[in-house]
């Protein structure tokens, strides 16, 4: 048996997320891991860390954009070079729309979302986060082949696995549609620190009253390196862009911490929310709901709190 | 224009989850349409009311559905189909709707990004696969020009715009639509319009729930005074060790 975890870059660099992926294929103990890898990226020897005996590296500028199907041809394509029956990859936007052509295409059962490295002593169960957080389902996967997509944060990154990589040149075989769907224009927030991949998160809701009170909260992120976040009415008035809304309809966050100032924490809110590793609320009103899924709670006027907070963490030297 | 939602049938987003053994609790549960599914049919009740054509919705589910697809009805959908069956699993729904939507010439396949039950989100994925068609999932625009479907989809830290020709299938969320609720002439309607039932193609079902839990609580929350933001540093720092 041998895994395949496909892997993506952003910037030349392999993403946390994917590092992520390789943790949990090598803890699996599952036989060889293979990588692969369609976007440009350097040092891939050193994936061996992480526990890679081979990276398949594709370079086609066709799948610059990743375009989804094309992505799942080529993982399926890959899985079947390196003769791999467990294709592992971290949740992104590419990988939640290829997972299930992976599955049909490789008569794969699909476990999305998984939290936890497989129990196998009794078949192949795995963790995953249903009901919006709010419940675990451990899930039991029929059949030989198997992909899995790794929530983020799920487990620590291991770089002590193993030694360097071999990296190979690989062409994938497509499909006759798989570029069917064109990319017609991109655009991409300001800014270095995308949402969905900050490990520090500083979100802030309709108690900031106004998108001109949105420095305060852009300079506590600064002083964090942490990205900026909303919650939905914020969005919905247009005080900030959909893609900072998280929540249940926007995006999920799992970061480290997650920092909320003036948002109540209604259970749409705390469904994008609640897989953060801790989270500080602050807010004026006591009652808020958001305090009993807090670890820290401040109740004060965020116009106060928040630049003392920036204050003390240029203090600490964070 | 002939479009296909799929629409699950899924507890309220505000309800307190309870389990008896691997199964639900139904009791006292309020279920609704799929809240992504939601948009996926209100721009599909805006489409065809631009355009014309036929909206079907579709739900594999038991008997105890079928207020939920009423309701779809009541928004705007012509005709509903349900596939008689426990939706045991993503593949087995995927399966039952691929086998129906085979042979009718759907030019859309529209349905939620997940379910917010199951979040799996593979269903669209999956029928796009086993009917050969392209997918665009999550996606937040969609307008039609002739035979060109032109779609924003939401990627890490911004958008993208796509297109493609039809048929295809979309996996949506919002701002695709607002909501629609339905007046009391469409719930009037709805009683009259067609629900065939039909029965499952297979039982293939290859995954299996044998357990379920909840999360840990976060235990109780530690206030810090909001004139001492020094001390949360110091706590982050060194008993969170997030910083």
């Amino acid at each position: 048996m041998s895994v395949l975890v496909y892997i993506e870059a952003d910037n030349n660099a392999v993403k946390k997320s994917s590092l992520e992926a390789l943790t949990y294929a090598a803890k699996m103990n599952a036989g060889d891991v293979t990588a692969l890898v369609t976007d440009k990226a350097e040092n891939l020897e050193e994936l061996g860390k992480y526990g890679v005996k081979t990276v398949l590296q594709v370079s086609d500028d066709k799948l610059s954009t990743r375009p989804v199907s094309a992505i799942a041809s080529a993982i399926a394509s890959a899985a079947s070079k390196a003769g791999a029956n467990v294709v592992v990859m971290s949740r992104s936007s590419t990988v939640d729309a290829a997972a299930p052509r992976v599955g049909v295409k490789m008569k794969a059962t699909v476990a999305s979302n998984v939290v936890a490295l497989p129990q196998t002593d009794n078949g192949f169960v795995v963790r995953r986060g249903v009901f919006t957080g709010k419940a675990f389902a451990d899930t039991k996967l029929e059949g030989e082949n198997k992909v899995l997509t790794i929530a983020k944060n799920a487990l620590a990154i291991d770089d002590s696995v193993g030694g360097s990589a071999t990296v190979e040149a690989f062409s994938p075989e497509y499909g006759a549609k798989d570029f069917a769907v064109k990319v017609t224009d991109v655009k991409k927030q300001e800014g270095d620190i995308l949402l969905p991949e900050a490990d520090l998160v500083v979100s802030a809701g309709r108690g900031l009253k106004g998108p001109e009170n949105w420095g305060m909260i852009e300079n506590l992120a600064n002083e964090l390196h942490a990205a900026t976040a909303c919650s939905k009415p914020v969005s919905d008035m247009d005080w900030r862009p959909h893609h900072e809304h998280v929540g249940q309809t926007g995006i999920k966050v799992a970061p480290s911490l997650y920092i909320a100032v003036g948002i109540s924490g209604a259970i749409q809110h705390l469904a994008g929310v609640n897989s953060s590793k801790t989270i500080v609320v602050i807010n004026k009103d006591s009652e808020a709901p958001f305090f009993k899924s807090a670890d820290y709670g401040v109740v004060g006027d965020a116009f106060d709190v928040v630049p003392k907070l920036t204050e003390a963490l240029k203090k600490a030297g964070i | 224009m002939n479009i296909l939602v799929c629409i699950c049938h899924v507890p309220d987003t505000t309800t307190k989850i309870k389990f008896t053994g691997t199964e639900l609790d139904k009791n006292g549960v309020q279920f609704i349409i799929g809240p992504y599914d939601d948009y996926a049919l209100a721009r599909a009740v805006e489409l065809k009311d631009a355009s014309g054509g036929k909206l079907t919705v579709l739900n594999v589910g038991e008997a105890d559905t079928e207020p939920t697809i009423r309701k779809a009805l009541a928004i705007g959908a012509d005709d509903a189909v349900r596939i008689n069956a426990h939706p045991k699993d993503a593949y087995f729904v995927a399966e039952q709707i691929a086998a129906y939507a085979k042979d009718k010439n759907f030019d859309m396949i529209l349905m939620g990004r997940e379910a917010s039950d199951y979040n799996g989100g593979q269903v669209h994925g999956m029928v796009a696969e086993m009917l050969d068609m392209p997918c665009i999932v999550p996606c937040m625009t969609l307008e039609v020009e002739g035979n060109i479907a032109k779609m924003g989809r939401e990627i890490e830290g911004g958008k993208e715009y796509v297109e493609c020709e039809m048929p295809f299938v979309a996996g949506c969320q919002e701002p695709i639509a607002e909501w629609k609720i339905p007046n009391m002439r469409g719930i009037m309607m709805a009683r009259k319009k067609p629900l065939e039932v039909i029965e499952p193609t297979t039982e293939s079902a290859p995954t299996e729930i044998v357990n379920f839990e909840l999360p840990p609580s976060r235990g109780n929350v530690k206030m810090i005074d909001a004139d001492n933001m020094d001390e949360l540093v110091r706590l982050l720092k060194e008993e969170a060790k997030v910083l």
